[in-house]
């Protein structure tokens, strides 16, 4: 059986598999973060601990309740929306081509408040954080993984240079995540027409011959 | 504060909070995210049960690698660690296990000692090498006449502490019945004179000053873990 693609119905902005998918990682990724603060509470790596108004669980036990419980609706989701993403040409559609040219030159003309938003198609800046994000995420899965279970899963635990390194690297790929969500909201809010998108589908405007 | 309480706390900070079903006031109703987080936590334990491999050993390290001095972690303060007699000691037995004369501290002492340096990680994140010897715990099941074919081994503490974990772990050739730390008899920080050590689950999997072992296919739980934390907790 075919996997529904996004070329079938080329008038929506978003596809209905994406939607889904986005507001199931939204979800998923808010719990996982304030549990994981919580989790990171309990023995900070750096000089500093999350204020507990931001964390989830109230405790270290129902913290990693949380984040052990949440984290398989997040690699179910992450994983299907990978090969949905390749499968149905979303990747090469959306994020393709991208240069470096066209990212400083996208990144200038923003900072500049000159860059144009079109409905349906990314600039090189967002092509490159969209990009950015799915590989922080396929990071912030492994290296969770290997702090869950460096015995059993060890060829992960050495990937990120052992249990003591992978807490690092599952911090920082949190930490990039967190950047992201957090330009990404204050681009919407700067932009709240793309929401509504995200729920209804949106329309693609009509297409140039 | 208890459990329940706790969680209310992280189900009103959750997106959850907007689910109908969830009852704050009362407690003896079912809670929708208590349900919910001992149901992935039993499959959690189910995963981790399918994932453990007998044959992979959790890493060893060299002597220079042990951390000193050694980090005290109990759920009461250093000065409060049970003091138990070593002459008088004797390490009750129960449940499905032949021959369940209590054994002394001289009689574990007769039973071949197995050597490890191994990694101790805290279920908080940290970590710490230690050096421990001791009994392999299958050698010792095997010994008494255990029937290894049940489910779970628990362990009853000096200290009212207490936890169980699954007999495949309880075989694994680097669980053991731990009598020496640092090449020296176990101190009453440190789980004098007989503690669980078992480097493929987390720290608080194991028991310190352990006075009774059983052998059983009833889930007995354990202190943490009836708190909320993961049963296997394995690594």
């Amino acid at each position: 059986m075919p996997i529904p693609t996004g070329a079938e119905r080329p008038q929506k902005i978003h596809p209905l598999p994406l939607r889904l998918m986005h507001w199931v990682n939204a979800v998923a990724i808010i719990f996982m973060i304030g549990s994981g603060w919580q989790i990171y509470n309990a023995s900070p790596l750096f000089g500093f601990s999350f204020p507990p108004v931001l964390t989830l669980g109230g405790w270290l036990a129902a913290g990693i309740a949380w984040h052990l419980a949440m984290m398989w609706f997040l690699m179910a989701n992450g994983l299907i929306y990978l090969i949905w993403g390749f499968a149905a040409g979303h990747f090469r559609r959306k994020f393709l081509p991208i240069s470096p040219r066209a990212v400083l030159r996208d990144f200038g003309q923003a900072l500049s408040f000159r860059l144009k938003h079109e409905r349906g198609v990314y600039n090189a800046v967002q092509r490159l954080l969209y990009i950015g994000v799915i590989l922080a995420g396929i990071v912030v899965v492994l290296s969770g993984l290997a702090i869950w279970k460096p015995v059993q899963l060890w060829p992960l635990t050495t990937l990120c240079g052992g249990y003591f390194a992978a807490r690092y690297v599952h911090f920082t790929a949190m930490a990039f995540i967190v950047a992201f969500i957090a330009v990404h909201v204050l681009l919407v809010i700067l932009t709240p027409k793309t929401l509504p998108s995200m729920i209804t589908g949106g329309q693609m405007p009509e297409t140039q011959p | 504060m208890n459990r329940r309480a706790l969680l209310h706390r992280a189900l009103a900070l959750g997106a959850l909070a907007a689910l109908p079903g969830c009852d704050y006031e009362n407690p003896q109703n079912p809670d929708l995210a208590d349900d919910f987080l001992h149901a992935m936590s039993w499959f959690n334990d189910r995963v981790q049960q399918a994932l453990f491999n007998p044959h992979t050993l959790a890493p060893t390290f060299s002597p220079d690698q042990i951390t000193q001095p050694p980090r005290f972690n109990a759920f009461y303060d250093i000065s409060d660690a049970p003091v138990v007699d070593p002459a008088t000691y004797q390490l009750e037995l129960g449940g499905q296990i032949s021959d369940k004369t209590p054994w002394t501290l001289q009689k574990l002492r007769t039973l071949r000692q197995e050597s490890q340096i191994t990694r101790l990680t805290c279920v908080e994140g940290w970590r710490v090498i230690g050096q421990w010897s001791g009994i392999r715990l299958a050698d010792f099941l095997r010994r008494t006449g255990a029937d290894t074919t049940c489910r779970y081994v628990s362990f009853k503490c000096a200290d009212g502490y207490y936890s169980s974990i699954d007999m495949e772990s309880a075989l694994h050739p680097q669980t053991i019945l731990a009598l020496d730390f640092l090449g020296a008899p176990l101190t009453p920080p440190f789980g004098a004179p007989v503690r669980l050590r078992i480097p493929t689950k987390l720290g608080f999997k194991n028991p310190k000053s352990v006075t009774y072992l059983a052998v059983g296919n009833v889930y007995t739980g354990g202190y943490w873990e009836d708190q909320g934390y993961n049963w296997f907790s394995g690594s």
